[in-house]
This record gives C-alpha cells, sequence and structure tokens, in this order.
C-alpha cells in the first residue's frame, strides 16, 4: 500500500480562475457584483432597477447565468446595456471559467460594473468564486424570515444582504426585525439593504452603495 | 446537485497526482469536508460512484472525514462548537468571533494499492 499525501482544495481550479478574473477585472477599474438567490427571489429585478437609477452615469454591463433559456438577458437588454447569458443546461450554479469565457465578449475597456446575476438557487453558487468583488444575496420576503438559518452557508459567503419586495409585508408573516437578525448571527459583517424593486424604495441606498463602492464614484 | 461538479474537480486531482498506470490501483481519496463547505458528503460519495464506474476509478472511493464548525471569540478566547453556523461565542454570546474551521473542502491523501 503507498500513500500519496495532495494537501489540495477540491475547488482549487475553479478558485485559480476567479483569481484572474478578479485580477483582469480590477486591473481595468471594475467593479464587480455577484448576484445570488433563491429562484425569483428579484435578482432581475434589482439589476433592472438598478440600471434605472444609475446606468446613465455608470458604464453597466450585465452576465445573465440561467439553467435555461434567455429571457432574462432580453429583460435586461431593453435597458440598452450589454449583456452575455450563460446557459448552464442543468449546471445549478456558474463557475468562474464560464465568466471568463463571457468576459471574451463584453468591451471590457467601456465596463465600469460588471453584475453577474447567478442561477437562481441558494445553495449551490456559494463555495463558486467567480472573481467579484461583493456577493450579495437577496431574499423576498415571501420566502420567510428564517431562511438565514435554514440556508447559512449563502449568508456567511456573502458581504450584503438585500431583503427585496418589502411592499409585500403587510400581506406576508416575515418579521423584518427577525429576518436580520437571524442573518447577522450567521454573518455579522452582513451589509443589509431593505428594498422593494416594484414601489422603488430603498433602490437609492443600494445604489449609493454600489456606487460608493467604484472609486471613481465617491458618495 | 453541485456534487457533480465537485466530483469532477476531485478525479481531475487524483489524475495529476497518481503516477500514470497506477489509476486502477487506488483505492481511497481521503476528503475532509467542512460541516459548513456547501457539500453533502452522500451525495457526493454517489456522484463520485457514477462518474468513476468503468472507469480505471471504479475500485476507489471516498472516505470523508467531517470537519465540525468551530470558532474562536474574539471577546473572551472561548472556543464554541456549533452545527448550526451561528457565530455566536457560546461563552458570551458575542458575536466577534473568528471561523477556525468548517468551510473546508479539501483532498488530503490518495490510497493506492501495490500492483500485483
Ligand atoms: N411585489 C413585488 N414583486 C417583485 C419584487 N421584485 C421582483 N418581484 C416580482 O417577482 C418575480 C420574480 O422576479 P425576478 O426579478 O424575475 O426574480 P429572479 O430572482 O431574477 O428570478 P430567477 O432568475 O428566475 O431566479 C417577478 O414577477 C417580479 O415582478 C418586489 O420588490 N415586490
Ligand atoms: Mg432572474
Ligand atoms: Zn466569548
Amino acid at each position: 500500500m503507498s500513500i500519496i499525501t495532495v494537501e489540495r482544495k477540491v475547488l482549487a481550479k475553479n478558485d485559480a480562475i476567479a483569481m484572474d478574473n478578479r485580477d483582469k477585472l480590477t486591473g481595468k477599474g471594475i467593479f464587480t457584483i455577484n448576484i445570488v438567490s433563491s429562484p425569483g427571489s428579484g435578482k432581475t429585478s434589482l439589476v433592472e432597477r438598478t440600471i434605472e437609477k444609475i446606468g446613465s452615469r455608470v458604464a453597466i454591463s450585465v452576465i445573465e447565468g440561467d439553467v435555461q433559456t434567455d429571457l432574462d438577458a432580453k429583460r435586461v437588454s431593453a435597458y440598452n446595456v450589454p449583456v452575455v447569458q450563460i446557459i448552464t443546461n442543468g449546471g445549478c450554479h456558474l463557475e468562474a471559467n464560464l465568466v471568463k469565457d463571457a468576459l471574451g465578449s463584453i468591451d471590457l475597456a467601456k465596463t465600469e460594473m460588471l453584475i453577474i446575476e447567478n442561477v437562481g438557487n441558494l445553495v449551490c453558487p456559494a463555495g463558486y468564486d467567480l472573481g467579484e468583488d461583493l456577493k450579495v444575496v437577496v431574499i423576498s420576503v415571501t420566502e420567510g424570515d428564517d431562511k438565514p438559518l435554514k440556508y447559512p452557508k449563502m449568508f456567511m459567503n456573502s458581504k450584503a444582504l438585500v431583503i427585496n419586495k418589502i411592499d409585500l409585508l403587510p400581506y406576508v408573516n416575515c418579521k423584518i426585525d427577525e429576518l436580520k437578525s437571524n442573518a447577522l448571527k450567521i454573518n455579522p459583517e452582513l451589509k443589509i439593504f431593505e428594498t422593494s424593486c416594484t414601489s422603488g424604495e430603498g433602490i437609492d441606498k443600494w445604489c449609493s452603495f454600489v456606487t460608493g463602492s467604484i472609486k471613481k464614484y465617491p458618495v | 446537485m453541485h456534487e457533480l461538479s465537485v466530483a469532477r474537480n476531485i478525479i481531475e486531482i487524483v489524475e495529476q497526482n497518481v503516477p500514470k498506470g497506477e489509476l486502477s490501483c487506488v483505492r481511497e481519496v481521503m476528503l475532509k469536508v467542512g460541516e459548513f463547505s456547501g457539500v453533502v458528503a452522500d451525495s457526493l460519495k454517489f456522484s463520485y460512484e457514477i462518474i468513476t464506474a468503468d472507469t480505471e476509478l471504479q475500485n476507489s472511493e471516498l472516505k470523508i472525514e467531517a470537519v465540525p464548525f468551530r470558532l474562536r471569540c474574539n471577546s473572551c478566547g472561548g472556543i464554541t462548537t456549533n452545527s448550526c453556523g451561528l457565530r455566536e461565542c457560546a461563552d458570551c454570546l458575542k458575536t466577534d468571533t473568528e471561523v477556525l474551521s468548517g468551510e473546508e473542502l479539501k483532498i488530503t491523501e490518495i490510497i493506492l494499492e501495490d500492483k500485483s
């Protein structure tokens, strides 16, 4: 019997490609956001509202990750921003090499902010670094206030939390303070935003946070 | 089910580390899987089994050591182990804590049977 000692991270290859992506993007002064959530929490809606609010000041490009269809890419391209669609064909998350390929179709010289919408899934995208500066998890109030405790990994690995669909708070049994405190128990450093992509409430705060993160646009 | 993608990465690392011609001698691949690595041990084993069936690695299996989630409190220095992922110190209830383990997903060793 013989033993080969390896001591290697299983996702080392993904991590290495993500680092290359990050070097490439930050080298061009691009601020990159990776949006994750369950299906339907409002990722695309948040992209749309963000472009509406700051798209005239900040050159935004978008990568849309979906299991099937280019419906989200079509929605976003209506806002006249460059969009690249990645279809994972069943894959439940985006990986760094898919983003690397997509970067080839984006004019990086004309991009100041890159928004990547990940596949709708609150579990699988958590472990895959794409090379982003900011991973933001979106949760809608209709999903309930216990989700951070039930899906802790996604909240551990994100830097910001957007609580969306707050216009529906009167109709659902979700205590927003409980939701926030649960999220902070899992990740005390989370920056939390409350939004309604329908009424536009809270979008200002979210947008000044992201534009403030681009060095060229101090708040 | 990202365990399939994780299993493919494991196989790639095994192929890179085992000398040519000895892949069929691999019996065990030792892994450390943190409780919050995002990977379900049984699904990972199952995925590995499916992908390696009818390949040189068909007689190998994953041996998974589960690593608990552990914290050190920056306030009182206490060590907390919990299985819910809360960043709260069990002694003083502060959340200013550092994660010591529980997020890892690593291959540590590959065990081969001698060629007969
Ligand atoms: N009431 C309400 N509805 C919203 C809000 N944000 C999004 N929606 C609706 O929720 C549904 C899903 O929104 P999307 O933006 O497509 O969600 P998504 O996360 O991109 O979905 P997937 O990409 O399929 O995972 C749509 O019908 C939206 O109109 C909100 O703040 N309030
Ligand atoms: Mg979408
Ligand atoms: Zn303590």
